[in-house]
């Protein structure tokens, strides 16, 4: 028995989430293998099979998998999954839609979030909003697992030799179809993938106003976040939202700006290396978990900011 | 067509409090904690009364399963204007695969034409049960919806999605499950508070829909994570600039 890791990608690139996934697939089995899903993706399956640890790539080229409709992968995943004790994918919303559908066929439970494997059968999630930890021991025969990539670290893309099997399959159950997408295009990195993010909360008080934390973010090759509040406000889009109902990030740097630091913005934030406040209300609790606060108007903070950055630039 | 719709909801600590994790880390403190409906579920609970507000839907069940607390919870769902309630009581933690074995037994007695509901729980956070409920009774799924189309039985769900917004077409019956940008839900009137103590609520358990109740996923420890240490406040943007290119090296 081993691990089997559902592969998030676009059909052109991996997505870094499915890195970390494979990380925490090598901690619970030394046998690992992959799966590919999607049309004209063999330069994704090619990626993964050089991935360290992974041993055989399992690639599915057709059409009704191009946009990942959970109704058509979910029962192909559940005809493999007599081989495997554990099936993992990335917790985000590619994994959240896909995975519960297959445990439920499988009449599993399907294990949310984990931040840490403890064995083979134990491991750590958050509850509330991350305010718990807790330790949980799965008595099912199969396990399946959401990981939240944050707390593992990315598997070196090269060094792997792993076996492409391709899998002739095509079962369109025809419950749900493709219309439409409108993904935002930038050319930031990632908010799961940035190394510095920026976030604005309510007190950047229009969406206009995040252009200051547009021209800092591009001075820091930072990602740009937000709050759930300016989210809500409908300053930004929702993808921008770092939080318990949105992204969970863990960057090396992250500045908060006009963010009060309301428990569930702290869910998906407060595991940063560092974490700046910029906030005029000194009893703001972001405070709290920051390890440098500004108390202040951040309309004069970031365009000063801004200039600072020049001067340790040049 | 006029539809039916069952929105399940759950009774959970109330979002603005700060939880407490017990002594004997078996679990949360929930003892005399505000508890309130479940945020996403509220917003599942207003876009099916603003669906019956369009005469696109004649009957809202509101399910929910748990003590006999829970029964609030329904009354509030009944008050923002969902028709009857159904209360599946029980003490036992019920995690999420049962939840959608209950729900499913419900859906098949009843026959409703969408079910709604949030995409997650703010307590245990797991984000499963609406997929559960969609593949036991092998039904689309709308997750995390942020936009819900209706065309006779026709529906178009705009999902939130990490890279941006996705929308599925799909046809009713169907398991929608909410986002926060959804709507915003409406704060019950008084009168329609009174009014709400009227509707009927029919009570059943886990036992009599012959559903058994198992801790799959057995709780060990809860802990409360580790607390980082409060930071320096910093008087210029210079000093800041300092401390992280040069103590810290992070810019």
């Amino acid at each position: 028995m081993g691990v089997l890791v559902l592969i998030e990608h676009d059909n052109q690139n991996v997505k870094g989430s499915s890195l970390n996934t494979i990380t925490a697939a090598k901690q619970i089995d030394k046998s690992v293998h992959a799966i590919v899903l999607g049309e004209n993706c063999s330069k994704v399956a090619d990626k993964i099979s050089k991935c360290e640890g992974v041993e055989e790539v399992f690639f599915v080229d057709n059409n009704i998998y191009k946009y990942h409709i959970a109704e058509n992968i979910a029962p192909l995943i559940v005809e493999l999954a007599s081989k495997y004790s554990h099936i993992l994918a990335p917790a985000s919303t590619f994994g959240k839609n896909i995975m519960p559908r297959i445990a439920a066929l499988l009449d599993v439970a399907q294990i949310s979030d984990i931040v840490s494997v403890e064995s083979s059968d134990t491991f750590i999630r958050p509850i509330y909003a991350g305010n718990a930890n807790l330790k949980l021991q799965s008595t099912d025969s199969k396990k399946i697992i959401t990981v939240r990539t944050t707390n593992f670290v990315a598997t070196k893309t090269d060094g792997g030799n792993a076996k492409i099997t391709k899998i002739d399959k095509k079962e369109d159950v025809g419950l749900s179809k493709f219309v439409k997408n409108e993904l935002n295009k930038s050319d930031r990195p990632e908010l799961t993938a940035a190394g510095i993010i920026i976030s604005g909360g309510r007190g950047m008080e229009s969406g206009k106003n995040f252009n200051l934390l547009e021209e800092i973010a591009d001075k820091l090759k930072a990602a740009v976040g937000a709050s759930r509040a300016a989210v809500d406000a409908g300053f930004v889009p929702n993808d921008y939202q770092v939080g318990q109902t949105g992204k969970v990030v863990a960057p090396e740097l992250y500045i908060a700006v006009g963010i009060s630091g309301a428990i569930q913005h702290l869910a998906g934030m407060k595991d940063s290396k560092i974490i700046v406040a910029i906030n005029k209300d000194e009893d703001a609790p972001i405070f709290q978990v920051a390890d440098y606060g500004i108390v202040g108007d951040l309309f004069k903070i970031l365009p000063e900011l801004s200039k600072e950055l020049d001067k340790i630039k040049s | 067509m006029i539809m039916k719709i069952l929105v399940p909801v759950k009774r959970v600590v109330d979002y603005n409090v700060k939880i407490k994790v017990k002594n004997d880390n078996t679990g949360v403190d929930l003892e005399n904690t505000k508890m309130s409906m479940n945020p996403f579920d509220e917003i599942a609970v207003e876009e099916a009364v603003r669906l019956k507000e369009k005469k696109i839907c004649d009957e809202i069940i509101a399910i929910s399963i748990g003590s006999a607390k829970s029964e609030e919870t329904l009354r509030t769902a009944l008050a923002i204007g969902a028709d009857k309630g159904i209360l599946i009581e029980t003490e036992e933690e019920v995690q999420p695969l049962e939840v959608a074995k209950i729900l499913k037994e419900i859906i098949q007695k009843n026959n409703p034409d969408l079910v709604l509901m949030g995409k997650q729980a703010i307590d245990d956070d797991s984000n499963q049960t609406g997929q559960m409920l969609a593949a036991l009774l092998g039904w689309p799924q709308g997750t995390f919806t942020s936009k819900l189309e209706i065309n006779g039985k026709k529906i178009n769900v705009t999902r939130e999605i990490d890279g941006g917004l996705e929308t599925l077409g799909m046809e009713l019956p169907a398991i929608v499950t909410t986002d926060l940008r959804l709507n915003e839900p409406r704060y019950a009137s008084l009168p329609n508070i009174m009014k709400a103590k009227q509707k009927p609520i029919e009570k059943t358990t886990p036992g009599d829909l012959n559903i058994e109740i198992k801790q799959r996923l057995k709780t060990l420890k809860v802990t409360e994570p580790p607390k980082k240490e409060a930071g320096i406040k910093v008087d210029s943007v210079q000093e800041l600039i300092s401390k992280l290119h040069e103590k810290e090296k992070v810019i």
